[in-house]
């Protein structure tokens, strides 16, 4: 038995393939979508991964560093180094701001990272790919290469301006903005320091405090103004696990001896995955719902059409004896010609086009083989009413009268 | 002599009556039509609008179920106060051949695959049902036009591919509704011959539905039917005369 589908698909390929394509584009923006969330995970697990820690500690009952302000001291570190089971400890400071690169902005998240070496000092960059790892205590930069940002460029951070030393990739925060890594004790100043102005006014406040500025108690003043000039803040303070310890073990440690919250991994990427992008993820949910129902819709809409216009073919192919699952088959067939038909498409656009997108796109084979079956299960249910249709066709309308 | 016998091997009617709806409004659109058309045999079907022609073509067809009255196609009665086969479908595709008004092929299948789609259907093998349709495109001469598409096809043409298609799986009996009607003197005279010439040689029972006033008068007999009843009377049958 010829395929009635087959042959007519051939016979009207250009209304097939045209139509294929506009389905493809529209199953490529879905695929697209799917990539973007699949991104927003991956750059928050990169972010996870790339910082080297075990542990966050952060300021108690917050969400820190990534999903809430935290605020530690800097001094912390010194005593998670003597708890049981900690190889390493180091202060670290994230702020995301707009740098000035040349005369324009760029959105980046600014990492302050202890002195050290990367390797053995977490939050450090674990690779570069050009340049050096920084050296100096101040006015040196690590950026990310999605920064745009090249070697011995200068990008101005507040009031500092600063080399980049070193680029390095796949460094981003979960909202996929670009890092770039400074000197701890610059990140603590660009975080905290005002401007001139501001120091002067909060100065004259003190001086005129009279609790502040007692005539009896010399160097009272002094004091309290180098307190105020002063940050002695971090962020978090990232921890290594010596081997052999479980990371609940020393995290339950750490809060109970410490005071502060502690997250482990697999806590860190429940707060990232779970509550950061949770609403982005829905957003992006919702989209893929209503391009699953748009590209039901239009499909239906194709099929419908063609069988339409077959109404008196199909007419005369039931009263000269063609089976109802023949006519099934062949509406049903060019349903699932035309899904294939866009989903090839769909797949080469999402495929061609994620690396143009300012964030991260990742296309996932499962996500892949899912968006597949889906596409086929729409172009089956798409296919139905047609089919309903076509069956209900009364073959003694081939007949005049 | 019982109805099998004669009606041999072409088509048998009698008292076929269709009543459509119930009580009060109940219309009787056939009111015991009896016809008997013997293999080889062209009658025509005449009446005017409205006289129940189309109504009979359907039953006759088995698309719609006659209300009461007995068919009987070759020797196999196939109605009688209800239909005595299964599967209408099976009936249509091997036992009753259709011509259309308009040729309705179907427009994405070549001019042999249109033909051979019926015996395919039947489960035929592909090669033995394009060899069976080649044959019979070539009966009609119109094989140099095999591998044509509908569309390329002139009304002419396309016509005895219909033709074609309703002889393919050698059916006892063809039902032709108005198919001359798109055609020219000429073509419609034409399409004539070819059904008288083919049923001679298929040995098939054609009953032809027409308006047509030029094709009329090649019948030898023809069934007018008025108000649901259908009345013989015998053709001039010029066309066969002129041929043979």
């Amino acid at each position: 038995m010829i395929s009635l589908a087959g042959r007519d698909i051939l016979h009207g390929w250009g209304k097939f393939v045209f139509t294929g394509i506009g389905l493809g584009l529209l199953i490529g923006v879905t695929l697209v979508m799917a990539g973007v969330y699949r991104g927003m995970v991956d750059d928050g697990k990169a972010l996870l991964d790339n910082s080297g820690a075990d542990l966050w500690v952060v300021q108690r009952d917050t969400l820190g560093p990534y999903a809430e302000s935290s605020s530690v001291h800097d001094d912390l570190y010194r005593s998670l180094l003597g708890q049981r089971g900690v190889a390493g400890a180091a202060n670290i400071t994230y702020l995301t701001m707009q740098v000035r690169k040349g005369s324009e902005d760029v959105r980046a998240m600014v990492v302050g990272i202890a002195a050290g070496q990367a390797g053995s000092t977490p939050g450090w960059p674990p690779y570069l790919v050009a340049g050096r790892q920084i050296t100096r205590g101040h006015y040196e930069a690590v950026a990310d290469v999605a920064s745009g940002l090249r070697l011995g460029e200068r990008v101005g951070i507040r009031r500092n301006q600063y080399t980049v030393v070193g680029l390095t990739r796949r460094m981003v925060s979960s909202a996929g903005d670009p890092m770039v890594f400074i000197p701890l004790k610059d990140a603590q100043e660009a975080q905290f320091l005002k401007d001139n102005d501001a120091i002067l006014q909060g100065r004259r406040r003190t001086e005129a405090n009279p609790a502040l500025n007692r005539p009896g108690v010399p160097g009272l003043l002094d004091a309290v103004l180098a307190s105020q000039s002063a940050n002695p803040y971090v962020n978090a303070v990232l921890v290594t696990l010596a081997p052999g310890h479980a990371p609940d073990e020393v995290a339950e440690s750490i809060r109970r001896w410490q005071r502060h919250t502690v997250y482990t991994r697999a806590q860190m990427e429940g707060i990232l995955v779970g509550k950061l992008i949770a609403t982005s993820a829905r957003q992006i949910g919702m989209f893929l719902v209503i391009l699953a129902v748009v590209s039901a819709a239009i499909v239906a809409f194709i099929i419908y059409t063609l069988t339409m216009d077959k109404i008196r073919e199909i007419a005369v192919l039931k009263l000269i004896g063609t089976r109802n699952r023949t006519i099934a088959a062949m509406i049903l067939q060019q349903a699932v010609a035309l899904g294939l038909i866009g989903f090839v498409v769909g797949k080469i656009a999402a495929t061609w086009s994620a690396p143009f997108f300012p964030k991260y796109v990742l296309l996932v084979p499962a996500d892949t083989v899912a968006g597949f079956a889906a596409v086929m299960a729409i172009c089956v249910l798409a296919s139905l009413v047609s089919i309903r249709l076509a069956l209900r066709v009364d073959p003694a309308e081939a007949i005049g009268g | 002599m019982d109805r099998a016998t004669r009606a041999g091997k072409g088509i048998l009617i009698e008292g076929l009556t269709k009543r459509y709806g119930k009580g009060d409004t109940a219309v009787d659109a056939l009111k015991g039509v009896d016809m008997r058309v013997a293999p080889g045999e062209v009658v025509g079907l005449i009446g005017p609008s409205g006289s129940g022609k189309s109504t009979l073509l359907k039953c006759l067809g088995a698309v719609i179920d006659p209300s009461a009255g007995r068919m009987t196609l070759g020797e196999e009665c196939i109605f009688d106060a209800g239909w005595k086969v299964r599967d209408l479908r099976a009936l249509r595709r091997d036992k009753i051949g259709f011509v259309f008004q308009a040729p309705y092929l179907i427009p994405f299948l070549d001019v042999t695959d249109n033909v051979a789609l019926l015996p395919m259907l039947a489960g035929v093998p592909n090669a033995e049902a394009r060899a069976r349709a080649l044959e019979l495109l070539g009966a009609l001469d119109i094989s140099h036009r095999a591998a044509a598409m509908p569309s390329q096809l002139s009304g002419g043409e396309q016509q005895r591919v219909a033709i074609a298609r309703g002889l393919v799986n050698r059916p006892p009996v063809i039902l032709a509704d108005e198919p001359t009607a798109p055609l020219d003197s000429v073509r419609a005279m034409a399409v004539v011959r070819i059904l008288n010439d083919m049923a001679a040689q298929f040995q098939t029972a054609i009953i032809v539905v027409t308006h047509d006033e030029k094709i009329i008068p090649t019948f030898k007999r023809i069934y007018h039917i008025r108000d649901g009843v259908t009345h013989e009377e015998a053709g001039e049958g010029r066309l066969v005369r002129a041929a043979g």
